[in-house]
C-alpha cells in the first residue's frame, strides 16, 4: 500500500476565525457560522467575495450555500461535507488543500457552527432515534436494545479492554484532563479559565459510564471556528505568517465501525488513525521525532493515550507513563492541546484545535511551545478519522 | 404516550417506555426473529466463516450465499461497562453492559443480569438467556455462570 501522497505543501491555512466558547451562544447556529468565517476572512486579509469553496461537516446544521449567501461570499466552485462526525474536522482542511491544488478552487473556508450544548447535546446518545430499515440504523440496534447508548459508553467499553490489556488506571486517564485542564486555566478564551483540577478531583467526578468519570469526557459547547486555505504561493503574498499544510489525510480500516470498534483481533488500538499517521509521515517526509506539538482529539481520555501510540510518540501500551513522565505538559518533549483541548477550551468538534495549531505555527499562541515548527492535528477517534501535519513558514 | 400518563409518577412513565428497538432489515431480520424465538443464530457464509454484525457478502471469499448457526449460548467476558448517566428509561442502573466473546469465536453486545456490578470481571464465563423482558417480546440477555 502507497501512503504517500502530493499534497505536500500544495496549500496553506492564511486565516482563523472563532465566536466565543459558551453553554448558551444566545443566537442561531448560522450566525455563529458567519462570524467565525467572516472573522476567519478578516484574519487573513481576504474579501467576502474571494470565497469559492467551502468545507463543512455533514452533521453542521448550516449549508454552505446558505452561509455562502448571507455571507455576501463569491459564487462557489467547490463545496463538499464530510461525515463521521468529530472525524471529519482535518479532512474539511484535506479537501479544501485537495481543491486549491487542482485548481478547483482558490479561497475555501472550512467551517463547524453549533449551539451543541443549549439546542443538540451529543451526550444523550441515540436514546431517541428510531429504528429505520436502513443500514446506518440497524448499526446501533445492536447496542441500543441493551442500554449501550451514548459516545461515552461505547469509548468506555474499548477502554476497559485497554485498562486490561496494558494495566492502565483510572489514574492514568485523569492525568490526561489534569494536563489540558492546566492549559486551559491560562488561556483566557478557555471555558476552564482559570479553574484548572487535581487528580483528586478526577478521582472523585461521579462515573458516567465505568470506567469513565465526568472528568474524563469533553465539555459540550456552543460556539463556531472556521479557517480560511489558498495556495502556499498565494499564501505568502497575505497578511499572515503562512502555515504549510505539510500532509492532511482521512483514514477508515477494512474492520471500521462507527464508534463500535468491538470486533478486531485487538479492540486497544485506533488503527484507523494509525492508517493516518502512515500517511501524514510519509508524504511529509519527516517522522514523529520532528513534531514538537500535538493537537490531539480529546473527547474522552482514553482515545488520546491511544493516538499517541499510534503516531509512534511512544510505544504500544507506553502512553500512561509517557503522560505520567510528563512529556505531554508545558516544557514536555511533546506538549498537546496548549489550548486546553476540548476538556478545557471547548468542544467545537475538533475544528478548534486546528485554529490553535496554527497560533502556535505562527508563534503568537497563549501557552506558546517554544521552536514549535512542525505539529500533528487528528480529528475524532473512534469513527472514521482524518488529521494534518502542518509547519511553520519561512 | 396516552394522555393519562402526562401527569403520572415517573415510575408509570418508565413501564410505558419500552427499550429501543433494533432496525430490522434483510441483512439482520434472521437473528431478530431467533431471540423471539429463543435462539442465538450467527450468519455462517459457504466458506464456513462466521460474521457478527451480519451483513450480506462475505469479506473473505466474496459470497452472498449464508446460512444461521445455533450458537450454544456460551462465552465469556471480553470487555465490559457500568452505565450510570444519563439514566433513561426504561433501563435499570447502574446498567451492566457486556462485549461477549461466543465460543464459536465472534463477539456480541449485550447485558450481564442477576449480578452486582463490582463482582464483574473480564474472562468470566456467561451463558445466553431470552428473557421476557416486555409482554410477548423476548431479549438477548446474559447470566454468570460457574467456572
Ligand atoms: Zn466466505
Amino acid at each position: 500500500m502507497r501512503y504517500e501522497n502530493d499534497l505536500r505543501d500544495r496549500a496553506a491555512i492564511v486565516g482563523i476565525g472563532a465566536t466565543e466558547f459558551s453553554k448558551d451562544s444566545g443566537r442561531s447556529e448560522l450566525q455563529l457560522a458567519l462570524e467565525c468565517v467572516s472573522a476567519a476572512l478578516e484574519d487573513a486579509g481576504l474579501e467576502h467575495s474571494d470565497v469559492d469553496g467551502m468545507v463543512t461537516f455533514t452533521m453542521d446544521n448550516n449549508p454552505a450555500v446558505e452561509v455562502n449567501r448571507f455571507l455576501g461570499g463569491g459564487h462557489l466552485t467547490f463545496f463538499s461535507r464530510i461525515h463521521y462526525g468529530g472525524g471529519a474536522a482535518c479532512a474539511t482542511v484535506q479537501q479544501a488543500a485537495m481543491a486549491v491544488a487542482t485548481g478547483v478552487a482558490d479561497t475555501v473556508v472550512c467551517y463547524r457552527a453549533m449551539n451543541e450544548r443549549s439546542l443538540n447535546r451529543f451526550g444523550t446518545g441515540i436514546q431517541d432515534m428510531q429504528p429505520e430499515p436502513t443500514t446506518a440504523s440497524a448499526h446501533f440496534g445492536w447496542y441500543a436494545p441493551y442500554g449501550l447508548l451514548t459516545p461515552a459508553s461505547w469509548v468506555a467499553m474499548v477502554a476497559r479492554r485497554y485498562m486490561v490489556e496494558f494495566g492502565a488506571t483510572s489514574e492514568d486517564f485523569g492525568r490526561v484532563t489534569v494536563a489540558a485542564r492546566r492549559f486551559a486555566a491560562t488561556n483566557p478564551k478557555a471555558y476552564f479559565f482559570d479553574k484548572p483540577i487535581t487528580l483528586d478531583d478526577h478521582q472523585r467526578s461521579r462515573f458516567i459510564v465505568e470506567p469513565l468519570r465526568l472528568l474524563d469526557c469533553c465539555m459540550e459547547s456552543d460556539g463556531g471556528v472556521a479557517v480560511v486555505v489558498t495556495s502556499l504561493e498565494r499564501a505568502r503574498n497575505l497578511r499572515c505568517r503562512p502555515v504549510r499544510i505539510c500532509a492532511a489525510a482521512q483514514g477508515a480500516t477494512n474492520e471500521q465501525q462507527m464508534m463500535t470498534g468491538f470486533y478486531a483481533d485487538d479492540i486497544t488500538g485506533l488503527p484507523e488513525m494509525g492508517l493516518v499517521a502512515k500517511q501524514l509521515y510519509a508524504t511529509a517526509g519527516i517522522g514523529p521525532e520532528d513534531v514538537q506539538a500535538a493537537i490531539i482529539y480529546d473527547h474522552f481520555t482514553p482515545f488520546v493515550l491511544a493516538q499517541l501510540e499510534e503516531f509512534g510518540f511512544c510505544g504500544r501500551g507506553e502512553a500512561k507513563d509517557f503522560v505520567k513522565d510528563g512529556h505531554i505538559d508545558s516544557g514536555g518533549s511533546l506538549p498537546i492541546n496548549p489550548h486546553g483541548g476540548q476538556l478545557g477550551e471547548a468542544y467545537i468538534h475538533g475544528m478548534n484545535g486546528i485554529a490553535e495549531a496554527v497560533r502556535q505555527l505562527r508563534g503568537k499562541a497563549v501557552n506558546q511551545v517554544d521552536g514549535a515548527e512542525h505539529m500533528v492535528v487528528t480529528a475524532g477517534t473512534g469513527v472514521p478519522t482524518s488529521a494534518l501535519l502542518l509547519g511553520a513558514d519561512g | 404516550m396516552p394522555a393519562n400518563h402526562e401527569t403520572s409518577a415517573p415510575d408509570a412513565i418508565r413501564i410505558a417506555r419500552p427499550r429501543p428497538r433494533p432496525a430490522v432489515t434483510r441483512d439482520n431480520a434472521f437473528f431478530w426473529d431467533g431471540v423471539q424465538a429463543g435462539k442465538l443464530l450467527i450468519q455462517r457464509c459457504r466458506c464456513e466463516r462466521l460474521r457478527h454484525p451480519p451483513g450480506p457478502m462475505c469479506p473473505s471469499c466474496h459470497s452472498l450465499e449464508w446460512t444461521a448457526i445455533l450458537a450454544n449460548g456460551d462465552g465469556r467476558i471480553y470487555s465490559f461497562v457500568v452505565a450510570h448517566h444519563p439514566p433513561v428509561p426504561p433501563f435499570d442502573y447502574p446498567n451492566v453492559i457486556v462485549l461477549i466473546e461466543l465460543v464459536e469465536g465472534v463477539r456480541i453486545v449485550s447485558n450481564l443480569i442477576g449480578v452486582d456490578p463490582v463482582q464483574v470481571a473480564v474472562g468470566m464465563p456467561v451463558r445466553a438467556i431470552f428473557p421476557e423482558l416486555e409482554a410477548g417480546r423476548r431479549f438477548l440477555q446474559f447470566e454468570l455462570v460457574e467456572e
